[in-house]
């Protein structure tokens, strides 16, 4: 529901970007999202094409990267990978960890402009 | 060896030590317009500008972060814990606030931030002569941000104010992505609404550091199963501290005045 929004300041940051750059275009921008931020990578995807309208950004292509979310387990003193769902179990001892390490990500991380 | 001052003065000149040869240092560009430059010696053959690619690591809240951080200093300073309530709408905010509020804000100072779409209804309900309300209506955004916080306490006067609770717009997806600059995160379900409310909802649940499992006096009369919600509370988010309480019976609520105790304000 928010994505309008999150989308508006992440096309500001690029056209920061591409000014500072001396760029009058931009072809490319890549999001990094991760799976816990909350954020619908399709509700963003729908924001783009509104909020680049008229902008140096328009008609640019995006690509949203889903980052997957990394927890740690204090009883085996290691990270681990979460392959999908929201249930944290440490593949090693099955216990359940609640130290997300990543997965609120939700950043510019790349941009292609002329 | 002689050297005449106009041609070889030494900060404009460097003489290789062994050919001899002098060569003046490059000169060092501004960025904007070293961008220029290269941009031009990387443009296309049909003379367009190449394509450049840069990797960043923007964040996209960053407006929003910094504002928070600067919330969680303003009320570290002044010795307050700030509460952020999130809930689905009617899981039992305001009406847990208004019971605190009666029993636990008359010794210890409190505050209280409500934000709704429209209405100050939830301000007009949580209104104590010993307990400051601002009443935030956000005109339609589905969450509170750290900016309107900022506005709704600089509204308040926080003398003596040892316990902030923000009443955060009811909705279980958005206010999970806005730090406000709280120190606790507190989500309530409510037995009206399923048990697998977390399963549905988890990032906000896994965002939390207090569930309050809410309305529990009328879980049996729903067929709601209180131990089926706890283990799905506890697979998302596992160290989280859990309360089950009702603000009606008054089931729980002890312990959760005790929470509060024990975030221990200081000043």
């Amino acid at each position: 529901m928010h994505e309008l929004g999150i989308m508006e300041s992440a096309v500001d940051a690029a056209l920061r970007e591409a000014r500072a750059h001396q760029a009058s275009r931009i072809h490319r921008m890549v999001l990094r999202i991760g799976t816990l931020s909350g954020v619908e990578p399709d509700s963003l995807r729908f924001a783009f094409d509104v909020v680049t309208e008229g902008t140096a950004a328009a008609g640019a292509q995006l690509e949203v990267e889903s980052v997957p979310a990394r927890a740690w387990c204090a009883a085996c003193a290691q990270e681990f990978g979460v392959e999908s769902g929201f249930i944290y179990v440490c593949p090693h001892c099955g216990r359940l960890s609640g130290e997300v390490r990543q997965g609120h990500e939700m950043e510019l991380s790349r941009l292609e402009m002329s | 060896m002689n050297p005449t001052p106009e041609i070889t003065p030494a900060d404009e000149c460097q003489i290789h030590p062994l050919s001899g040869a002098a060569a003046r240092p490059g000169r060092l560009l501004s960025a904007p317009l070293a961008a220029e430059v290269s941009a031009t010696l990387a443009a296309g053959p049909d003379g367009g500008a190449a394509v450049r690619a840069v990797d960043l690591r923007v964040p996209l809240l960053e407006k929003n972060d910094i504002l928070a951080e600067r919330n969680r200093g303003y009320f570290l300073g002044r010795g307050l814990v700030a509460l952020n309530l999130v809930s689905s709408p009617g899981s039992g905010k305001t009406t847990l606030l208004e019971r605190t509020l009666d029993e636990f804000g008359r010794q210890t100072k409190c505050a209280v931030v409500v934000g709704d779409l429209e209405t100050d209804n939830d301000g007009l309900r949580l209104r104590r002569a010993h307990a400051p309300v601002a009443q935030i209506t956000t005109g339609g955004t589905c969450h509170l941000d750290a900016s309107m916080v900022a506005r709704g306490v600089e509204s308040l006067d926080l003398e003596g104010v040892k316990i902030l609770f923000i009443e955060n717009v009811g909705n279980l997806v958005c206010p999970a992505s806005f730090d406000l600059g709280e120190q606790v995160r507190v989500v309530l379900l409510s037995c009206t609404e399923g048990e697998d409310k977390p399963l549905k909802y988890p990032p906000i649940f896994k965002s939390a550091n207090l569930v309050l499992l809410t309305k529990v006096d009328i879980a049996d009369a729903l067929g709601f199963k209180r131990d089926v919600a706890v283990e799905n509370i506890r697979r998302i988010a596992p160290t989280a501290r859990l309360i089950q309480l009702s603000s009606r019976s008054g089931e729980g609520v002890a312990e959760w005045l005790d929470y509060l105790r024990s975030l221990n304000p200081q000043r």
